[in-house]
């Protein structure tokens, strides 16, 4: 029934089924003969089948009893060790697989072995009769006509210009969801206090200025600006942008061109640590080939080559932070970034040169 | 019970306390109608119709577990020092997010239980919505009038990944804050609104300390909301176009064959459930998933090499992997006009999935186009019987499968000690090959399927028993079928391509011409089913009709 709605092959003769006319087709047989199941036959089988399924459901109360004795005889006191977790999330799990696949697989096989079996045929109605089909297509069809929406293009164009309107305030209201990005991106912790006192580079997480008298040839350091963890709000956000790797080289191997000459100190340079592809801690500092590589998306930067992509989804270098040192010997930035730090933004290129101003 | 019938008519009592009950209700609510509907209803019966199941089952079991963690859940951001009995991180400085995700693991009892159950539902969620996609994609039941519950199912598909994604981050530890941080990378690529998404999605810079509390409000109302609608929805489809069936003796568009739903589909379906659940706590007992104790709070300085996201995010994930950021000296991302247009970020998470997904959206209207095939469609397509189809659907799963396989191109590395480069390199060569390759042995292993088929029913199945002839001549003996098991293997239809049909103005238009041509492309290929006459002269062609066996087999084998 349902196949010839509107669209039988009779009328349509759309679809071509070559060589496949009735006359030449298999006969359909109809449903093969039902097969007895040896439950149906011998009463014995069908008493065991009842009994197995006693059994699952039996399992299942172990199953719900295992989980609630481990539930209150395990203590998870102040002094509970991980292994006690462990065992008691085995011990929940165990009990809980048990009580519900005892259920199911109880369910399950009384349904197959015990419930009739026999399969049946339905025929399938069609979702609506032809009349209905006919009947809704001329109420549509009379409800636009009443309404004049095809004749009065005016009201149309002016509800259309009005309904296309009414979600602008609807997408407005979000607007307070945050502030607008204005020049936060451009900006890190790096650049010199209002004093002019320039930031030292201390050591990621416990703070502690980092005199370049420590810093070995073939050393990293992850670094973070002095006074970070100072800050009683928005330390993440600042930290986010300001995290920098720290690594010395024989300054033979470092090749900075003519106006970065000056930000490395007898080979120590830093580098953000924000990968330039999507924001990921560049974390893997390859020693042997002066390589730094990004763990999520393998980005591979060099850092002979002023941190130049070598590899990997992402286009453009890491920013260097330019340092150097103060009277105390320790490790300074003596500026901020001059380009904003992590990936890509549609505004970017406007804030490149702000950081120098 | 039967007062409001007049007393002299003869009146119906219920005998059984079962139908006193039904009676009681039924005079109170009614509900008879819908009873009868439904008791009897007829489900066909197939191992692969339970994927939606399971996926329906984790659902609810998702709902369950989830409701009890937001008793524990506390998705602020605020900075804290953790107290609780974990000892490696007490004291140190964290998000209350993250210390209450520690405490519903540590000292809540069952709290570990519930997030593991939690978490691997989930994955099974989405799994089962996955498979079951494409169970229904390569069956055919997406075709008339299934269309539009494949769109309703698709629209799932995408909401259980967003269920799944906004989840994952909650816990605010060092892995799903590095998934966060990789979003917004994203995000901030968009051109012109990008940095204005950003900082309204974080509250503005990242990480912000709203991320977490409104991802929380989308994960525990808004999607679930949406899924709970589409689920609706698609059931709702499912009763009103009956289930498909697989093809075979008895089973046609216009019935369908199978158990009714009273007792034993719903006995065999409702145990089904406690089935599933019980998968899903054997798992959570026994297979840790995301330890967030081992990964400490987010900081967006450390990051642990070998991390993965959930695996539906993969395929996305794969894909940012793939793109190449520089090609030679030329760097992909661009400035034009003083604006940053971030091509390898952009191309590689919006390119694919969009094709995929546009793809899945509109395929039942593209191949209904091709074939002009506007029928109703009620039993399944067996794979191989439409293999441009099945080809299709195996390029694009093989596509996918590339992507999702580079999303772990480090573990490939480090597990079977090759170079990283050279697995990027491989799979970029992959991600362009790989479909077509897929594409053209599948779409051949589906004809040879065919042909086998042919075989099988013209000449019967192997018996695996050798008979030695007169003259020394070894043969093997095939048994005739049955007619049963030979209409199913005859049972299909095979289009020929469509030629280009001429509009109401007797005009071929160049869309027509085109829809020949993919018409062409679709159907040429083909082998047509066996035919009563084929079979005969197969018989005939070996000598007597119903020859003897053993001789039968041999003309068989000479043929």
């Amino acid at each position: 029934m349902g196949n010839h709605s509107d669209g039988s092959p009779n009328h349509s003769g759309t679809v071509a089924t070559a060589g496949q006319n009735e006359v030449e087709k298999f006969q359909d047989p109809g449903i093969p003969p039902h097969r007895l199941r040896l439950a149906d036959t011998d009463p014995r089988a069908a008493k065991k089948a009842e009994r197995q399924v006693a059994l699952l459901f039996g399992i299942s109360v172990v199953g719900t009893l295992i989980f609630l004795v481990s539930y209150f005889a395990i203590d998870l006191g102040n002094d509970s060790s991980i292994a006690t977790i462990r065992l008691q999330n085995a011990l929940l799990g165990i009990g809980t697989a048990f009580a519900m696949l005892g259920i199911g697989t109880g369910i399950v096989h009384w349904a197959k072995a015990l419930m009739p079996d026999h399969e049946v045929s339905e025929e399938r109605h069609a979702i609506r009769t032809e009349e209905d089909r006919q009947a809704a297509v001329r109420i549509v069809d009379d409800i636009v006509e009443e309404t004049g929406i095809k004749r009065r293009p005016l009201i149309r164009n002016t509800l259309l210009g009005a309904v296309a309107l009414a979600p602008l305030p609807a997408l407005a209201i979000f607007g307070d969801l945050g502030p607008r990005p204005d020049f936060a991106l451009a900006h890190t912790m790096w650049a010199p206090g209002p004093d002019g006192k320039l930031k030292r580079l201390a050591r990621d997480p416990d703070g502690t200025p980092i005199k370049a008298a420590d810093v070995t040839i073939g050393s990293a350091f992850h670094v973070i600006p002095e006074g970070l963890n100072e800050l009683s709000e928005g330390k993440l956000n600042e930290k986010a942008k300001s995290v920098v790797l720290l690594m010395r080289l024989d300054p033979a191997e470092l090749h900075p061109s003519p106006e970065r000459i000056d930000w490395a100190y007898n080979g120590i340079v830093a580098y953000s640590k924000i990968c330039t592809h999507v924001g990921c801690p560049v974390a893997l500092y390859e020693q042997q080939t002066h390589h730094l590589l990004c763990p999520c998306h393998q980005s591979t930067f060099d850092l002979t080559q002023q941190c130049k992509v070598i590899f990997g989804p992402a286009s453009r270098p890491l920013p260097q932070l330019p340092i150097a040192v103060d009277s105390e010997g320790y490790l300074v930035a003596t500026s901020d970034f001059h380009e904003p730090v992590g990936p890509s933004y549609w505004e970017r290129e406007q804030h490149v040169l702000i950081p120098n101003s | 019970m039967s007062s409001s019938l007049t007393p002299d008519a003869p009146v119906f009592v219920a005998k059984t306390k079962g139908g006193r009950i039904t009676d009681f209700v039924d005079q109170r609510v009614g509900g008879s109608g819908i009873l009868r509907e439904f008791g009897r209803k007829v489900f066909p019966d197939h191992w692969s119709f339970m994927f939606g199941e399971v996926a329906l089952y984790s659902f609810v079991i998702l709902l369950l577990s989830g409701t009890f963690l937001t008793f524990f859940f506390d998705p602020s951001m605020a900075e804290t020092h953790y107290a609780g009995s974990y000892t490696p991180l007490k004291n140190v400085e964290m998000s209350v997010a993250y210390s209450s995700s520690l405490n519903i693991s540590f000292d809540v009892r069952g709290g570990l239980f519930m997030r593991q159950v939690h978490h691997w539902a989930a994955l099974l969620f989405v799994a089962s919505v996955s498979v079951h996609m494409l169970r229904v994609f390569f069956t055919g039941a997406f075709r008339k009038p299934r269309e539009l519950n494949w769109v309703v199912g698709s629209v799932l598909l995408i909401l259980s990944m967003a269920a799944g994604f906004t989840g994952y981050s909650l816990p605010d530890d060092l892995l799903s804050g590095n998934g966060l941080r990789i979003i917004d990378g994203v995000i901030k690529s968009i051109p012109v609104i990008g940095t204005y998404i950003s900082f309204f999605l974080f509250g503005g810079e990242f990480p912000g300390t709203m991320i977490i509390s409104r991802l929380y409000m989308l994960h525990i109302l808004l999607v679930p909301a949406l899924i709970l609608l589409m689920i609706v929805m698609h059931l709702f489809m499912v009763v009103v176009h009956k289930h498909t069936q697989y093809p075979g003796p008895g089973r046609n568009d216009g019935n369908v064959v199978g158990y009714p739903l009273g007792p034993v589909y719903a006995a065999k379906a409702g145990g089904f459930f406690f089935i599933v659940f019980g998968v899903v706590a054997i798992m959570a007992a026994f297979f840790t998933i995301n330890p967030i104790w081992n990964y400490g709070p987010y900081d967006p300085s450390p990051v642990s090499a070998g991390t993965q996201p959930d695996w539906y995010i993969g395929f996305v994930d794969g894909a940012l992997r793939l793109m190449p950021g520089t090609i030679g000296d030329w760097k992909v991302e661009q400035i034009w006009f003083g604006h940053m247009f971030t091509f390898n970020v952009l191309l590689p998470a919006l390119v694919p999935a969009g094709i995929l997904f546009t793809v899945m959206f509109t395929y039942p209207w593209i191949e209904r186009w091709i074939t002009k095939d506007n029928r109703e469609h009620h039993v399944l397509d067996r794979p191989r019987n439409a293999p441009t189809r099945t080809a299709i659907g195996m390029a694009g799963f093989v596509w996918y499968c590339v992507m999702w396989a580079a999303a772990g191109s480090d573990l490939i590395a480090t597990h079977f000690h090759v170079a990283l480069n050279d697995v990027t390199y491989w799979l970029r060569a992959l991600f362009f090959i790989g479909p077509v390759i897929a594409f053209i042995v599948t779409k051949r292993v589906a004809l040879a399927l065919q042909r086998k088929d042919r075989e099988i029913a013209l000449h019967g199945r192997e018996t695996g028993r050798i008979v030695r002839l007169p003259h020394g001549e070894f043969i093997e003996v095939h048994a005739p079928l049955d007619e049963y098991k030979r209409y199913k293997l005859v049972g299909f239809e095979s289009p020929s391509p469509l030629p280009a049909v001429p509009n109401e103005h007797g005009v071929v238009d160049r869309k027509e011409r085109r829809r020949a041509k993919l018409s062409r492309w679709f159907f040429e290929d083909r082998v047509a089913p066996v035919t009563p006459v084929e079979l005969e002269a197969a018989h005939g062609h070996h000598g007597s009709h119903e020859a003897v066996e053993a001789a039968d087999a041999q003309k068989t084998l000479s043929h």
